[in-house]
């Protein structure tokens, strides 16, 4: 009898399609005038030494339905769960909540790049006035007035004495004097004016990075592999460097560094100018009246110094072809970034 | 410089191809910018060496059928001279001669020519035709047809001992380097100059036949000749004067080869007499002139012309070659005679002294100038020439004799004159050769390499330094320049000739082992950079303005006239509108947010940089950092979501931002109603940040926005001096401990004025709140027809919490009557119910 009754139930849960019919099968089995606890009551009807047996075997009964119920409970559960998810489906091709931040701007972004690069070496962040004198953007770099070499540089004039910093390198004397008798390195980041009719490869504004460094034992090898290490981080880490000799009257020996064309991997092409090299930078041994004008004594001390345009790295990555992007600020410009 | 690789061959030898040497040439400082090959190889059109031919014309027949046309005979080292159809002006008179022996270019069938008819430059290929009845398979060649010139009228004719039957490629072929002279080094503006670099750098001997033309041509050097008295009056400006004097000469074309070099190297062939001098100044970067000797004038009394050398007297004038009046101030040199100027100095000649056809005695000036007073003069009259460009970078005041010897023999060769052998020489300006203390060692303390010392000897002898060992000092060498070298005077400028002659491409690399020096934050630096990150972060863009700007811009912002005494001025601005540098952001932002709408209905931007403030008494300005945004448009961007925020952005919008700025730097800031013409005057406010004013922001003015095209939207803006800002910035701070006990919340409406300002409630009720009131949020602002008229209500809701205990009603409740207490005696507000 109990034998049947368990199959009958066992049946019956099987057969349960969803949580209110589950409820249904453990009211009519397990409840309180459920099916096992009749035939409880039916034990009254039994002689009395088989009632314990009987008693026991129906609560071993209730407790394996119990059991069963539990597992079947679970599925179902589970099912009408998946039932109601698969209910819920949205187009996720939709767009989300607009959110989210804005742009740095790219010349902020190489720079950071490049402030990394050179932190690296051991290189810290100097930066220096917009606005200079002609003693230091000219005068005690090397070139007095009247030298040959300002034509290098056409200048935005603010006065007799006053200008806008053609290039960083005032910033070179800024630093030794304040640093003396430290050994330096630095960059020195900022804007620099020309006097340049806008086109798409001049404005008359824009940023620059010098490097300096000054000590006891520095050399022409050490400045090469310097500027070899940073195109390799900059760009890509097998990218070759070519030398040249060069001229600057801040520097001697002065030279100039090309990277193989990353367009073209040095075969040529219109952006290097069909020879296969871009320019990298300027650069040199510091002078020895620019180290005297520091106050570094040049028989004692040694130094290189480089300085490169940043526009010009972002224009080759990202294939830039027009500097006025740059401070044209466009932000659907900008925002590609 | 333009450099033919055919005429540097005449001073070294050179066996490399063109592009290697110009890599060589490159690597050590002579920066070859760009090859034009001529027929070689690579060029536009090569010429094929075994299709076009030098060819020998024989015979001009006359066409049977064609009166415009002949029959040319022409051999070309074939097996049969060939006859072919052709129509040149210069032939047409010829028919019937025969025993020309007039050189041409040939091309055969198959040659490869640029089309002279073809409106675009293009390539054809040489047919075999007939033209009229004659069979004609090749042809005889004009300039355009091998890219020469553009010349087609008539075809090329070479030189008579052009020899027959070689490839015109060995014969004209050529590459001509552009090279970029870096640097005021007149030594290298010659050919003989490159030429000396080459050999140097080859490792081979220089030619020196024309250096040496006074070997073979010897004169006498005299301060007084009888042909010309010379006097240099003002020998600050002028070191050395010399004068060659050649008569008899026939001005007329220069031939072929003087011709040909002159074009390749950029210049344009003018007469014999006038080419020679360009000619040899090329060569050997000599600037020359020559004048017609009998406009010369003598002084007053005298029967030799004169020369004088001397400033110009303030406001003298002569016409110059280019035929401009020119008019001179007293620190300019000119060359005058007898009569007056005939010259400038340096610069170019003078109109009434230039040789023309029937000049017949020529004299020849070769002389040196200072170099500044020659800049300073070509800035000035803005007229720069070849003679200035040279003489501006510091000439070989050595040169001038061998120069003018050299020029007299050429112009005697074509011209068929006679040199005078007396050589007019005034030089006050000699100076002896300064030997230079050269210690070896030095080359590796700089360069980092070892290189020996019989290397560093042999380069610098290859450059024509002359080394001696020091008597006293052994291993130190001393080391004397050649005159071409002014800018050698150091042992590093030594160092410099070793290094790029030896090759920077055999340097190794090194990363630097030198000391590593004291690293220091640079908390100036940080704080801009945590600035930019915050702001991109609540969804800005960056942008970075000129700093050059318009005096009227920054009025319109101010909206009256900006006071251009408070402006630094630019003396020689690229335009009115980049001719101030700024002293607020705004202006350029705001020009940017219009540009922008133009494509963008939203502009949120930020730039962080300097303006200029001029200092009373000090050169240079003050150059503070400055922090500017401009905000409009909807508050969030357009999408199909509901519940979005396309109200405009406003006044809170930006100063949301401006919260989370502080908020991001950890700093305190205080809002209060500020006053700036700038802004709408009831919605602007300053901001304090540790006790100082640091800047303003709020609504644009409606008239600055019209001012600046602005679309009528409300546009919010801020300015911050960023280093007074970020001055508290940094700052150490201490954790406050967190509460484990729970706090309780409580919300409290009042009514206060319309006029009282939210932030004198919050802080009345935070002071009031102390120590157990932990936060106070504004959650709702109200004013309309549930309180009275001129009132408005404010609802908080307000946090309490102990560190110790959990808090009991009662305690909420005295201090919630503190507050209200405080609220009612000091603001006159009312619980509201
Ligand atoms: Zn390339």
């Amino acid at each position: 009898m109990l034998d049947q009754l368990e199959q009958k139930a066992r049946q019956a849960l099987d057969a349960t399609p969803d949580s209110d019919a589950l409820a249904a099968w453990h009211r009519h089995y397990l409840g309180k005038k459920g099916a096992a606890t009749q035939m409880l009551r039916s034990v009254s009807a039994l002689p009395p030494e088989e009632r314990p047996a009987f008693g026991q075997a129906v609560n071993r009964l209730k407790r394996a339905l119990e059991t069963a119920f539990e597992a079947r409970q679970a599925v179902i559960q589970r099912q009408e769960m998946e039932q109601q998810l698969a209910s819920g489906a949205i187009d996720v091709t939709l767009s989300g909540r607009p959110t989210g931040p804005g742009h740095l701007h790219l010349t902020t972004q190489t720079l950071r790049q490049i402030y990394a690069i050179f932190a690296g070496m051991g290189f810290q962040v100097y930066e220096a006035p917009d606005v200079e004198t002609d003693e230091l953007n000219f005068g005690l770099l090397n070139m007095p007035p009247e030298h040959p070499a300002r034509d290098m540089w056409d200048t935005f004039w603010i006065g007799d004495q006053v200008l806008l910093r053609t290039h960083t390198s005032p910033g070179q004397i800024r630093v030794m004097r304040e640093r003396y008798p430290e050994p330096i390195r630095v960059i020195l980041p900022g804007k620099c004016y020309r006097y340049e009719q806008i086109t798409a490869r001049a404005e008359h504004q824009f940023y620059q990075v010098e490097g300096l460094a000054v000590g006891r034992g520095i050399q022409m090898t050490d400045l090469i592999g310097t500027l070899t290490e940073f195109a390799r981080r900059f760009y890509e880490p097998d990218r070759r460097i070519r030398i040249r000799g060069s001229y600057f009257p801040f520097t001697e020996p002065s030279i100039e560094a090309d990277m193989d064309c990353i367009l073209c991997n040095g075969k040529g092409c219109r952006v290097c100018k069909y020879s296969g090299w871009l320019e990298v930078c300027g650069a040199g041994m510091v002078h020895p009246v620019v180290l005297q004008n520091g106050g570094y004594d040049p028989e004692e001390w040694s130094g290189f110094a480089f300085g490169f345009g940043v526009e010009r790295p972002a224009m080759v990555k990202y294939g830039i072809d027009d500097i006025r992007y740059f401070y044209g600020n466009d932000l659907r410009f900008s925002t590609q970034f | 410089m333009l450099v033919p690789v055919s005429w540097l061959r005449e001073y070294v030898e050179i066996q490399l191809p063109p592009h290697e040497l110009a890599e060589r040439l490159t690597l050590a400082g002579l920066d070859v910018e760009s090859i034009k090959l001529i027929g070689l190889p690579g060029a536009e059109l090569p010429w094929q060496p075994e299709k076009i031919l030098v060819g020998e014309l024989l015979a001009v027949h006359p066409h049977p059928d064609a009166d415009r046309l002949v029959l040319a005979e022409v051999d070309y080292g074939g097996p049969e001279p060939e006859v072919v159809v052709s129509g040149p002006p210069s032939l047409l008179p010829l028919r019937g001669q025969s025993g020309l022996q007039r050189k041409v270019v040939f091309a055969l069938e198959g040659a490869r020519l640029w089309d002279p008819y073809a409106a675009e430059p293009k390539i054809k290929t040489l047919k075999a035709t007939k033209i009229r009845g004659v069979a004609s398979r090749a042809m005889v060649c004009s300039e355009k047809e091998l890219g020469l010139s553009d010349e087609h009228e008539d075809i090329i004719y070479l030189p008579d001992d052009a020899p027959v039957g070689t490839p015109l490629v060995d014969y004209l072929g050529d590459a001509v380097f552009d090279i970029d002279i870096k640097g005021p080094f007149a030594h290298l503006y010659s050919i003989v100059g490159v030429a000396r670099e080459t050999a140097a750098l080859l490792g081979t001997a220089l030619r020196r036949d024309v250096l040496e033309v006074l070997d073979r041509h010897p004169a006498e050097l005299t301060p007084t000749t009888d042909f010309i008295e010379l006097e240099i009056a003002d020998p600050d400006l002028c070191s050395r004067y010399t004068a060659a004097f050649i008569r008899g000469v026939t001005v007329g074309p220069s031939p072929f080869w003087m011709q040909t070099r002159l074009r390749r190297a950029g210049m344009r062939p003018i007469n014999n007499i006038v080419d020679v001098t360009n000619y040899v100044m090329l060569e050997l970067g000599q600037p020359l002139h020559a004048f017609d000797y009998h406009v010369l004038r003598p002084r007053p009394g005298e029967e030799r012309p004169a020369i004088v050398v001397r400033r110009a007297r303030p406001g003298e004038r002569m016409a110059t070659l280019d035929r401009v009046q020119r008019t001179f101030d007293g620190e300019m040199l000119l060359i005058t005679d007898g009569g007056g100027p005939v010259a400038v100095a340096g610069v170019m000649g003078g109109l009434d002294s230039e040789v023309e056809t029937k000049t017949e005695d020529i004299l020849l000036e070769s002389a040196n100038f200072d170099f500044l007073n020659v800049r300073r003069t070509s800035r000035l009259l803005g007229l720069a020439s070849e003679a200035s460009l040279r003489f501006g970078r510091q000439v070989d005041p050595e040169l001038t004799v061998t120069a003018a010897a050299r020029a007299a023999h050429l112009m005697a060769e074509l011209g068929g004159g006679t040199v005078v052998p007396v050589i007019g020489d005034v030089y006050p300006g000699r100076h002896a050769p300064t030997a230079i203390k050269f210690d070896p060692a030095e080359a590796t303390r700089i360069l980092g390499i070892e290189v020996p010392v019989d290397t560093i000897t042999r380069i610098l002898a290859s450059l024509e330094f002359q080394v001696a060992e020091d008597n006293q000092r052994p291993g130190i060498l001393q080391v004397t320049p050649p005159s071409h070298r002014p800018d050698v005077t150091r042992p590093v400028d030594l160092v410099e000739e070793v290094a790029r002659i030896w090759g920077y491409d055999r340097f190794p690399t090194t990363l630097l082992r030198d000391e590593l020096p004291p690293q220091r934050a640079n908390l100036r630096l940080l704080g801009a950079e945590r600035v930019r990150d915050i702001l991109a972060g609540c969804g800005l863009d960056e942008v970075i303005t000129y700093s050059l700007v318009d005096l009227e811009d920054e009025g319109n912002l101010l909206q009256t006239e900006a006071n251009a005494g408070e402006y630094l001025r630019v003396i020689n601005p690229l335009s009115a509108e980049r001719s101030y540098l700024r002293r607020t952001l705004l202006p350029t932002l705001l020009h940017t947010a219009r540009e922008n709408l133009r494509f963008l209905e939203r502009v949120n931007i930020f730039e962080i940089g300097a303006v200029y403030l001029p200092r009373k008494g000090e050169l240079l300005p003050d150059e503070p950092r400055r922090l500017g945004i401009v905000m409009t448009g909807p508050r969030e961007e357009r999408s199909w979501l509901p519940g979005q925020d396309r109200e405009a952005v406003g006044f809170y919008t930006l100063k949301g931002v401006t919260e989370a700025l502080l908020k991001g730097l950890g700093l305190e800031g205080v809002f209060e109603p500020g006053a700036h013409a700038a802004f709408h005057p009831g919605r602007c406010a300053q901001l304090q940040v540790g006790g100082e004013v640091v800047g303003v922001m709020g609504e644009i003015h409606p008239a600055v926005r019209e001012a600046f095209d602005l679309p009528a939207q409300p546009l919010c803006a801020l300015e911050l001096d960023l280093d007074r800002l970020l001055a508290c910035w940094g700052a150490p701070r201490t954790l406050e401990p967190l509460s484990t006990h729970p706090p309780v919340y409580e919300d409290l409406a009042l009514v206060v004025g319309q006029e009282t300002p939210a932030l004198q409630v919050r802080d009345l009720i935070a002071q009031a709140g102390q120590p157990l009131l932990r936060s106070v949020t504004l959650f709702d602002v109200y004013c309309g027809e549930q309180v009275a008229a001129g009132k408005k209500s404010l609802a908080y809701r307000l946090t309490y919490q102990a560190d110790d205990r959990t808090l009991t009603d009662r305690e909420v409740g005295r201090l919630r009557e503190k507050i209200i207490r405080r609220l009612e005696r000091e603001l006159g507000a009312v619980l509201r119910g």
